[in-house]
């Protein structure tokens, strides 16, 4: 595609981007900051969750410092380090299509192995027989090892 | 936009669907099994954490690379770059050590479902790190020389979609137990 107008061919070999074609440089060592604190904050907040006891608080707090930080540290690196708001539009949507595929993945997927049975459909005895015994294993793993331990 | 990096942002697209497949695997079983929480206890979230730190790090020298290479000084790019590489190598070492104790402990593959996804997971991603290294080493010798200064921007787009990866590994591999 080096036969692409011309600016297009100046980036590909020249080795400078054309005028125009620059990335606006901010304070990348600010953003790492942030970044490392926020991931500080991930580690931090479960292990803060453990000590309450209210269930449902300590495991919203998990999620929020845990997963919810992923994801704002996601967009943070997408946004500064990779500059995807000066990309072309196609870009973001070429992305947000493949998280929806992501999605539309998780919601056909989902019951089949998340439920035993649903709306004129039963699992087969034998995935079901393992389901239940991987919720309620008859015994932990002894001497510190997974290796016997049951599915999964 | 240059092929170069319409091209890049096609894989990183074509690899959001690989690991978002795997990811979203992942959160179901978690989600549905117990069990997995009793497995995901063994990791280390000290090494995980470590490890993260790391690729935040060489995702800012992948960054800074791509500013001097904009500026045109070929050779300090190269020595970002450089670190960068230096980083994607610790990562991998921590992980050889880490799966290393972790095999002697007999977590091994085909313990567990939470192990084959631990390893796969964990090995897919780090294969991408082995990968982004040897690509960014030869970029690297190539902008020394100024030339080809482009590429430098490209394989850093690479590296912080490979470090955004990590980013949502590691709360499932490591603190979701």
């Amino acid at each position: 595609m080096s036969d692409h107008a011309g600016h297009d061919a100046h980036a590909e070999h020249g080795g400078h981007a054309p005028p125009g074609e620059h990335t606006h440089h901010g304070n990348y060592v600010r953003i790492w900051a942030i970044l490392v604190a926020l991931l500080v904050v991930s580690v931090a907040g479960p292990v803060v969750a453990q000590f309450i006891e209210h269930r449902h608080t300590a495991l919203l707090l998990t999620l929020a410092t845990a997963f919810g930080i992923a994801v704002v540290k996601a967009y943070m690196v997408a946004k500064n380090f990779m500059h995807i708001a000066l990309a072309r539009r196609f870009v973001t949507y070429l992305v947000m299509t493949m998280l929806v595929f992501m999605l539309l993945f998780f919601a056909g997927a989902a019951p089949d192995v998340m439920k035993l049975q649903g709306a004129h459909w039963e699992k087969p005895e034998w995935i079901k027989a393992n389901q239940q015994a991987a919720l309620h294993p008859a015994g932990g793993h002894g001497e510190g090892s997974g290796a016997e331990g049951s599915q999964p | 936009m240059p092929t170069g990096r319409l091209a890049v942002w096609w894989v990183i697209a074509s690899e959001i669907v690989i690991f978002g497949g795997l990811l979203g695997s992942y959160i179901m079983y978690r989600i549905a099994h117990d069990a997995f929480a009793a497995q995901a206890a063994h990791t280390n979230t000290w090494i995980g954490a470590f490890n993260t730190f790391v690729l935040l790090t060489s995702s800012l020298m992948a960054v800074q690379a791509h500013k001097f290479a904009e500026q045109g000084d070929g050779p300090k790019a190269a020595r970002f770059l450089y670190y960068t590489a230096a980083g994607g190598l610790t990562f991998a070492c921590v992980k050889a050590f880490e799966w290393t104790h972790e095999i002697r402990e007999g977590f091994t593959i085909t313990s567990s479902t939470f192990w084959s996804f631990y390893y796969t997971a964990a090995g897919l991603h780090a294969l991408h790190v082995l990968a982004g290294v040897v690509i960014m080493l030869i970029v690297a010798a190539s902008a020394k020389r100024y030339e080809e200064l482009h590429r430098v921007e490209l394989i850093g787009l690479y590296w912080h979609f490979v470090d955004i990866v990590w980013i949502f590994l590691f709360p499932l591999l490591y603190i979701a137990k």
